[in-house]
């Protein structure tokens, strides 16, 4: 195996994560995220699921890696709920 | 868990601040619980990172001699990085770390996990799986949480629930965070064979490097860091989140840009990651720190109190989280009264040094936010390096104008002057 950059797919493919498919633990207004000029959680989230689709906020709970800092830079308040997930789901990490 | 019972101390995350005042408190007899929303203690956590072992002798002397901590760091590292190049200072101290301070690379996962089982060990109640939802309050005073359906009662309650401490914020200890008081850090574990770790950093067995890296950022502020584990590096940026937005740069490009500069890539290639991991970081120090660390009932530890400490040089997390959470649990130990329970934990936080080692670093943050720091000085250096070590066979330019010729390039000589007099006042 050689070192490459890594796409953030092919990142967070390496992780261990237990997906609470019942229940998102962050979930956006999107009206509001189309009004927000900066759209700051497009360029910090380090797992990149927010994503700009036809011009519509598409935000993917699945992979989050729960560091919160999309929660720290959302002024317009589109973030309608964040909370951690629910007891042993989302990541796991084996080394941390 | 039946409704009627009541702990003495409920502790919210089973991190290093939450193992530790929950083995302090059970070892000495009390009735602790100590909740973790992962399924197991660790699995949320991320680290630079290194533990400075004095912290775990507060804990039990001898304790960290059991902990599985990665390598013995020997070698201290300070790298400025170029373009295409990269000036690295590097010190190694053979008798350093011989007693105090002795400091070792960590996983978290492992250690956290490790560190609550013994805490378990001394008597604590450990409950993975659960996440708090809220406080319960009666009088003004913090007497349990909530979790689910589940009530918890506890004559105190101790929030060591990390950076986003959303206990402390419910409680009203806290604002929401602001973008330029955190920073954002995002690592890879890269595996590689001991032996392999060993011939790339100059080490000996169970001997390890850590390393700050600075200009490797482009204009983003923030750094980067490489610690060498057992059969692994971590290797990560933490970056400041507004910045990242203003200038559309994207953390996870710029780790990945790091990894392929000439003098980063050779020390990983062959590699293999195994995670991809982030977190955000306090990043002020004292000065971001929650105006009150407690109110009746409940205390605030760790990351949630907003404990850490960046030198530039050393970065201190762990450690302090560790020492908060023992002076939480012997202000519990010491104060029959339980309103005085707040103002001993602050008393104690003052007598194992830890105010004053955040008094003492409080500027730094604002010195480290110097854009020049990030970018210039580190180009700078490098093009000195270059006029110090290149040779083409026509005569060289005198040594002084030369250097002169490098500083003005960079920056005027009053930026200079105002940086380093910014700089001394700091310090």
């Amino acid at each position: 195996m050689t070192v490459k950059k890594l796409s953030p797919e092919e990142l967070l493919g390496l992780n261990k994560f237990v997906v609470d498919e019942e229940e998102p633990h962050i979930v956006l207004d999107k009206t509001v995220c189309a009004r927000c000029q900066e759209k700051p959680c497009l360029y910090v989230c380090p797992a990149v699921l927010y994503t700009l689709k036809e011009g519509e906020m598409n935000f993917d709970y699945a992979g989050c890696l729960e560091c919160g800092t999309c929660r720290v830079v959302c002024k317009d308040k589109g973030i309608i709920k964040w909370t951690y997930p629910r007891g042993t789901f989302g990541i796991a990490f084996r080394y941390g | 868990m039946s409704a009627d019972e009541k702990f003495d101390a409920v502790i919210i995350g089973a991190g290093p601040a939450g193992a530790a005042c929950a083995y302090v408190l059970a070892k000495a007899g009390k009735s602790v619980l100590l909740v973790e929303r992962g399924a197991s203690a660790g699995s949320k956590n991320v680290t630079g990172g290194r533990l400075y072992t004095y912290a775990l002798e507060l804990v039990e002397p001898g304790l960290y001699q059991q902990a599985p901590l990665e390598r013995k760091v020997v070698r201290e590292q300070i790298m400025m990085l170029g373009q295409n190049s990269a000036v690295t200072m590097d010190y190694v101290d053979y008798s350093f770390g011989e007693g105090v301070p002795q400091s070792y690379s960590v996983l978290r996962a492992p250690f956290d996990e490790w560190f609550a089982g013994q805490a378990e060990e001394q008597g604590a109640m450990v409950a993975p799986g659960i996440v708090v939802d809220e406080l319960i309050e009666a009088d003004g005073k913090i007497v349990g949480i909530k979790a689910g359906d589940d009530e918890i009662c506890a004559t105190v309650v101790i929030a060591a629930d990390g950076v986003n401490s959303l206990i402390a914020q419910k409680a009203g200890l806290r604002q929401d965070i602001a973008g330029h008081n955190v920073g954002v850090g995002a690592k890879e574990i890269i595996e590689l064979p001991e032996k392999v770790i060993e011939d790339r950093f100059s080490l000996q067995a169970g001997e390890g490097a850590a390393r700050v890296l600075i200009g490797c950022s482009g204009s983003v502020l923030g750094g980067g860091f490489l610690y060498t584990n057992k059969d692994s590096i971590s290797l990560g940026v933490v970056l400041n989140p507004e910045d990242l937005a203003r200038q559309h740069s994207k953390i996870h490009e710029i780790l990945q840009t790091l990894k392929m500069h000439p003098a980063i890539y050779p020390l990983i290639k062959d590699g293999t990651t195994a995670e991809y991991g982030a977190h955000l970081v306090p990043e002020v120090g004292y000065h971001a720190m929650p105006k009150r660390l407690y109110r009746a009932g409940l205390v605030l530890v760790g990351d949630a109190a907003g404990l850490v400490v960046n030198s530039g040089t050393i970065l201190r997390g762990i450690d302090l989280a560790i020492v908060s959470g023992v002076a939480a649990a012997q202000a519990i130990l010491q104060q029959a009264d339980e309103s005085q329970i707040g103002p001993a934990y602050v008393q104690q936080l003052e007598q194992l040094s830890l105010m004053a080692t955040m008094k003492l670093y409080a500027n730094f943050h604002e010195l480290m936010s110097n854009r020049r720091l990030i970018s210039v000085y580190p180009a700078m250096a490098n093009d000195l390096m270059k006029t110090l070590f290149a040779v083409d066979g026509g005569l060289p330019e005198r040594m002084d104008k030369a250097m002169f010729k490098v500083l003005k390039k960079h920056v005027t000589i009053g930026q200079l002057i105002a940086d380093g007099w910014k700089g001394f006042k700091a310090i």
